[in-house]
């Protein structure tokens, strides 16, 4: 028997997923070391998609940066705007009238609808289902169809403004909005039928690439991924900012419904579940959203007193964090960008180990990462 | 049979006598090859196209609508763009084997069509070992399944070639016991006597799905065999698109990769022609029996039955397809061991001791018997 395994060597195969792969969501790539199909070690290697965005932040004035938060998340960029532009009234101490807030909360919640839409779709795809990715895109179309109407663009908004919002709601966008969370609502449940609890996809990811709360802390783990593995943190309650404490929601989290607290399915399922959140967020904000202006009073000039700013947001893919350093110029001083998506690729390497090919792909679908945020 | 068949002609046309006989014959193969090859193009053509479009009703879009009345003639469309496609042969793959792949998974698919019962008379060969050859000769896919994959020298399309090789192999264990059930009733390997065992009793009754409840569970165990020896979703992990990019044929390009994918829709409706063949009563319908029908009505008749049955169950395949996830390589070896091959075994022993006990008659002839 020894003498037949030395006949027949086997070695560790050395392969290269991405940046050109169709699971990698974008430019990443993951440099596999495989022992036939199981994984001895996965190392993502980033940066494929750098351009310098917080050296361009330092360039450029605070409000001519706002088009290049766009560029940060591209499936949240009014996550993003609004991150930056809180951030800055933060810095210079700008009062937001109450209205502009609340339309912030609400295209936020609806941007997080669409990004989690194609985290959905995306990810059953990873997964050999094509079927619900286009069912999540027609549900993201109509909220392009809205997000078109308040500033004409369907990507790339650049619609948050600091001090306010560009232009107030058009007319009868909140009734649209309503008839969108009527159409939405029930979809959920029907997702959840389709796909969610299909045997073959629970068996795909229970169990697998479990992130333990202990780890997911100490890696740095924010937003969903976080709440996958049952820490129940979530910045718009833990540390409220914007209209967010004037809502009633609930933290979804990880419940190791089908496995273990942390796998891939809880991950998938807190997603799922936020959408339903958001809903609710949507319906109340819409509810309670006041008259007035939606603009406050900026400077055409605009320079924030000397003093530096750290302000982070619930972003859908985990807590973005902008840290701005003032000299008291047109221009920001320093501009450092705390990517959710890369910082979850701490963890990747830990929890990979051992994990078949196919699994790599879950996993990567799972944290629900996005290149251009990455890399920045 | 065909010889037979030679002798006929020229007896009916006399003027064929001064020509040797053998001639005669060799003509005859080149044309039924000819009629089954053209029969199996025209086929795959037009299931990528109804693939398409289920695939389009599934996902709530509309599919292919531009070439020709909505969009039917897409596939030849898509056909002369393959064609006129550069044909790219990596510089380090090899270049005989590279090149031979696409070739023996052609001929292991569509070979098959030789045996496939169309009707009454329809059939290009009925070899008296039908399914025994099905079995042998689309075992050649995994050939050049694992030729492809090694001969594209890719990472990626070599751990397909492997995924599928190991798949294929599996699968064909529990996909042949399951079909054994119906050899069994026949008392024959021939495709063409397994469907004649399925005729009377109103001609639904005389079908095997029915025939005891051992046999109902084998077509079912047979289906779900066959979709993975197909290497269709959900057990399409050789092509796993997301994972393998394409898996073994991934460095193909041209019609070099239109091979395969003929001879993945060529693969689909042989499965479901056994399937058909062996358990849905082949060309038999209810209260009809074709071949008491003139010759040319019953063949035709006969004909459109037997295609109804198959592509229905082809369409039950794209249907599947585009609703269920993949399975993860390790779990789909576990089914087919701990779970197909078992189950089939015992399937084929109870239709054994079933044969064995009720002197081989089925639930409906029982209950017939009852009422005299």
């Amino acid at each position: 028997m020894k003498a037949r395994a030395e006949a027949l060597p086997t070695q560790e195969m050395l392969i290269n997923m991405g940046p050109q792969h169709p699971s990698t969501h974008g430019v990443l790539r993951v440099i596999l070391r495989t022992d036939g199909e199981v994984v001895v070690n996965a190392r993502p290697d980033v940066g494929y998609l750098h351009r310098a965005l917080e050296k361009i932040g330092e360039r450029v004035t605070y409000a001519q940066f706002m088009p290049f938060t766009d560029r940060l998340d591209y499936l949240a960029s009014m996550n993003c705007n609004a991150a930056w532009a809180w951030a800055v009234e933060k810095l210079a101490g700008i009062e937001v009238p109450e209205r502009a807030e609340y339309i912030r909360v609400i295209v936020c919640e609806l941007n997080r609808i669409s990004s989690h839409l194609i985290a959905f779709g995306s990810f059953t795809a990873d997964m050999g289902a094509f079927t619900p990715f286009l069912y999540a895109i027609r549900e993201r179309e109509r909220i392009n169809d809205l997000f078109e109407e308040i500033c004409g663009n369907r990507l790339t908004y650049n619609y948050v403004r600091i001090g306010g919002v560009s232009a107030d709601l058009p007319d009868r966008f909140l009734e649209k909005t309503k008839e969108f969370l009527d159409y939405f609502d029930p979809k959920i449940p029907e997702y959840n039928d389709l796909i969610s609890y299909n045997k073959i996809f629970v068996h795909r990811l229970a169990n697998v690439a479990v992130a333990t709360p202990e780890d997911a802390v100490a890696y740095g783990l924010t937003g969903p991924n976080l709440r996958g593995s049952g820490v129940r943190f979530d910045l718009r309650r833990n540390e409220p900012y914007s209209v967010y404490p004037k809502i009633d929601f609930d933290i979804c989290v990880g419940t190791g419904e089908r496995g273990t607290v942390g796998d891939c399915f809880d991950r998938y399922m807190v997603r799922i579940n936020e959408m339903r959140e958001s809903v609710k967020i949507l319906r109340q904000a819409i509810a309670q959203i006041p008259d007035g202006p939606v603009m406050a009073k900026v400077p055409r000039v605009f320079k924030p007193p000397v003093g530096e700013v750290y302000f982070r947001a619930e972003n859908p893919r985990g807590e973005t964090g902008i840290y701005l350093i003032s000299d008291g110029t047109v221009n920001p001083y320093r501009l450092k960008i705390r990517a959710p998506s890369f910082v979850t690729m701490n963890i990747f390497e830990k929890i990979t180990r051992g994990l078949m090919i196919a699994d790599i792909v879950a996993v990567i679908g799972s944290f629900d990462i996005i290149l251009p945020e990455i890399d920045r | 049979m065909l010889e037979s068949l030679a002798i006929s002609l020229v007896d009916a046309v006399p003027v064929l006598s001064g020509v040797p006989l053998w001639t005669i014959t060799l003509l005859i193969m080149v044309v039924v090859a000819a009629v089954v090859l053209t029969f199996a193009l025209t086929y795959a053509g037009l299931a990528t196209y109804v693939e398409r479009k289920v695939a389009g009703d599934i996902q709530a879009r509309i599919g292919p609508n531009r070439v020709g009345p909505v969009g039917i003639l897409q596939f030849l469309a898509d056909g002369i763009k393959l064609l006129l496609k550069e044909d790219i042969i990596p510089a380090k793959a090899d270049r005989f084997l590279f090149v031979l792949a696409p070739y023996l998974v052609f001929i292991g698919s569509f070979a098959a069509f030789v045996v496939v019962p169309f009707g009454v008379g329809l059939i290009a060969s009925d070899l008296n070992i039908g399914i025994y050859y099905v079995m042998a000769i689309t075992s050649l896919v995994v050939v050049g399944v694992l030729v492809a994959g090694w001969a594209s020298n890719n990472k990626w399309a070599l751990l397909g070639g492997m995924r599928a090789a190991a798949q294929i192999v599996s699968y064909e264990i529990p996909v042949g016991m399951a079909l054994l059930p119906a050899v069994l009733i026949a008392g024959s390997l021939s495709l063409q006597d397994i469907v004649r065992s399925q005729g009377g009793l109103f001609g639904i009754f005389g079908w095997n799905l029915f025939h005891n409840p051992f046999t109902f569970f084998s077509f079912f165990l047979y289906y779900v065999a066959a979709l993975a020896e197909t290497n269709r979703t959900p057990f399409d992990i050789p092509e796993a698109e997301s994972e393998l990019v394409a898996g073994y044929h991934v460095e193909y390009s041209g019609i070099r990769f239109a091979f395969f994918f003929l001879a993945e829709y060529g693969d689909m409706f042989v499965v479901s022609a056994l399937a058909t063949a062996c358990f849905l009563g082949g060309w038999h319908v209810p209260f009809l029996n074709a071949e008491a029908l003139p010759a040319v009505w019953g063949n035709l008749f006969s004909l459109g039955v037997f295609l109804g049955k198959a592509l229905g169950l082809v369409v039950v395949m794209m249907w599947v397809r585009w609703t269920l996830p993949r399975l993860r390589v390790d779990q789909l070896m576990r089914m087919s061991w701990k779970y197909l091959v078992p189950l089939t075994f015992f399937n084929l022993l109870g239709v054994s001791l079933w044969l064995l006990l009720f002197q081989g008659r089925g639930i409906p002839q029982m209950i017939a018997s009852l009422f005299g």
